[in-house]
């Protein structure tokens, strides 16, 4: 490690890791609720089992933005980050203020946690992924604040690169349409619209130019490409992201009650929303095949090319899938939202976590050329089975969206709602067993961590 | 491919494409919120109508339903339900939700399960009400069918 002060980033990494096993864990838990009702019921009802585990996707994400953010910013300023303790303060803010909503949300009725936490003054709590109290939400908006106030006080005094560039222009977005999540009109319609621009311009937007900073700063030191034309990829790749991803926040406001217009706005701008994560793709491999050094870190370039290709996959093509208009009239609301979200979020955003601990922590931990080969080769285990695992899981979600669509939608002898459900449940189950696989990939990645050093 | 566009070029592309789409998207969001009072009936939206999407919020509804096709996938779809369980029929939908929601949960082994929210008389005709404004909104002709 080239500056002391990226040792902040390790907290964050570990942390952001053990929210993931929170995170799946709640996943499969969920899926046996899906098929045996009685599952945890009363103790856990399915809403409190989902708002954990997109709560805690939300949170670990962020960490790991932080961490990855932490560990490349001075290295790209060329100089010590403002002030670690700052981001030492920080990460313990986040934490209790994040450890505290989830036992909150586990052991406190959701109705009466509004009634405690303030949200007759301000209404914001009750709204898909934005459920967390108000003080949670205050305190998500000084923690984001006072690590965009050292990241732009480091890059400020030092040296300023695309990367930076790029990264701080996504954190500011971030920052920004998060205050949507404090705007909740009496109007449902209304509500929903600017919902949106929390959800989407994060997701399809801001955090697709983290992910490209943090990319194209692996590919650099993992390949030893020339910076300039990693930069040309990068500005290409968030280009394409810009153009489609605003405008495609449309594909959002078909059938919710927005004009008729975003049918056609919607549908062509998100057309072009896989480009940009196929661009992704060309550059992983690109910078591979190019690469002037072999670094010892295989396997962090192996994270890297996955993102790329998962990430598209995901995002790109599960996207895809049912952006356009008269598609989604029969897909909206189905479990084929569930299977693009859950391997788009994988693909892109947690493997970006991947790469760039995969890449940092071995440094971190005193190990500059990276694990040793046995504990590369058995992290390349747990990548091939967390992929599998999300791949599986996401075609069953997706049979089970068409099933789902055939039963409800199509045709003139409809069935309702719970007895689609019912043929369904085989499917669930296969999706259960992919997801336990996941979770044992993940287990085995954990593993790896503890493997000596040969002497 | 690449080999033709220079970073400058990129770099234009970026800001110029980046600028343009924001732009089209400022104008249109302007347009939306403008046309969005008539085509979700505002008029109607009475004190009864906002104290129900308050109840909705408060018990975190969306955690299990979709509503207008978002939400959780675990139960059903809620826009339609006064077509679907009320017939169109106020009144009868009315009385119809006082005793769906006073009969939870249902003791049938393994369905999946609505938890009781003890809401009084009066706050689960909010929510009808509610779930009547809803069920007019001009969504394109979504939902396809009647069951959502």
């Amino acid at each position: 490690m080239k500056y002391s002060s990226q040792a902040v980033a390790k907290p964050y990494f570990t942390f952001a890791l053990i929210l993931l096993a929170g995170e799946i864990l709640f996943g499969l838990l969920m899926a046996i609720q899906y098929i045996y009702g009685d599952f945890l019921f009363p103790l856990i009802p399915f809403n409190v089992l989902r708002m954990v585990h997109t709560n805690l996707l939300i949170v670990l994400i962020l960490f790991g933005f932080m961490g990855a953010t932490y560990y490349l910013i001075p290295e790209e300023a060329e100089r010590e980050l403002w002030s670690p303790k700052l981001a030492i303060v920080t990460f313990w803010v986040f934490l209790v203020a994040g450890v505290a909503t989830i036992l909150g949300y586990l052991f406190v009725p959701y109705a009466q946690l509004t009634e405690l936490t303030f949200n007759n003054l301000l209404p914001t709590m009750g709204r898909e992924f934005l459920e967390q109290p108000l003080p949670t939400k205050v305190g998500i908006v000084i923690v984001v604040l006072s690590y965009l106030l050292n990241v732009v006080m480091t890059v400020l005094k030092g040296r300023k690169t695309v990367i930076t560039t790029v990264l701080i222009t996504g954190l500011l977005g971030l920052a920004l349409f998060f205050l949507f999540a404090f705007y909740v009109p009496d109007n449902l319609i209304m509500d929903k619209f600017f919902w949106w621009f929390t959800v989407h311009l994060w997701v399809e937007a801001t955090w697709e130019l983290i992910l490209g900073a943090i990319l194209a700063f692996v590919l650099i030191k993992t390949t030893g490409v020339d910076r300039e034309h990693i930069d040309k990829w990068l500005y290409l790749i968030i280009a394409m992201t810009m153009i489609s991803g605003i405008l495609g926040t449309g594909h959002h406001f078909f059938y919710m009650g927005a004009p008729e217009y975003w049918l056609w706005i919607g549908s062509i701008s998100s057309a072009v929303e896989p480009l940009p994560f196929f661009l992704m793709i060309l550059f992983a491999f690109t910078m591979t095949r190019e690469r002037k050094i072999q670094h010892d870190n295989e396997i962090a370039l192996t994270w890297a090319k996955g993102t790329a290709v998962m990430g598209f996959l995901g995002a790109g093509v599960w996207g895809f899938f049912h952006t356009l208009a008269p598609v989604n009239m029969f897909t909206h609301g189905t479990q084929l939202t569930a299977a693009h979200g859950h391997l788009s979020f994988y693909g892109a955003y947690i493997m970006i976590i991947f790469t760039i601990i995969s890449y940092a922590m071995p440094i971190l931990r005193g190990r500059p050329h990276g694990n040793c080969k046995k504990a590369q080769k058995r992290e390349l285990t747990s990548f091939w089975m967390m992929n599998i695992g999300m791949l599986g899981l996401t075609l069953a979600l997706s049979a089970a969206g068409i099933v789902q669509i055939l039963d409800q939608r199509v045709g003139t002898e409809l069935l309702g709602f719970m007895e689609s459900q019912e043929s369904i449940a085989g499917i669930y189950m296969v999706r259960a067993g992919f997801g336990l696989l996941v979770f044992s990939g993940l287990i085995t990645y954990f593993t790896s961590f503890f493997i000596k050093e040969e002497a | 491919m690449t080999e033709r566009i220079t970073k400058s070029m990129a770099k234009n592309i970026y800001y110029g494409g980046g600028t343009f789409a924001l732009l089209i998207f400022i104008a249109l969001t302007f347009d939306t919120v403008h046309q969005i009072p008539e085509r979700s009936n505002e008029v109607n939206m009475t004190e009864s109508v906002v104290a129900g999407k308050a109840l909705w919020e408060k018990n975190n509804c969306v955690g299990c339903h979709t509503l207008i096709g978002e939400g959780a996938y675990y139960a059903p779809e809620l826009m339609n339900v006064f077509q679907r369980r009320g017939a169109s029929d106020e009144v009868g939908f009315k009385m119809y939700m006082q005793g769906w929601m006073a009969s939870q949960p249902l003791d049938i082994p393994n369905r999946r399960k609505m938890p009781q929210f003890n809401l009084t008389n009066e706050e689960v005709d909010n929510l009808s009400d509610f779930l009547i404004w809803t069920s007019k909104v001009n969504a394109n002709e979504w939902p396809p069918t009647i069951e959502g």
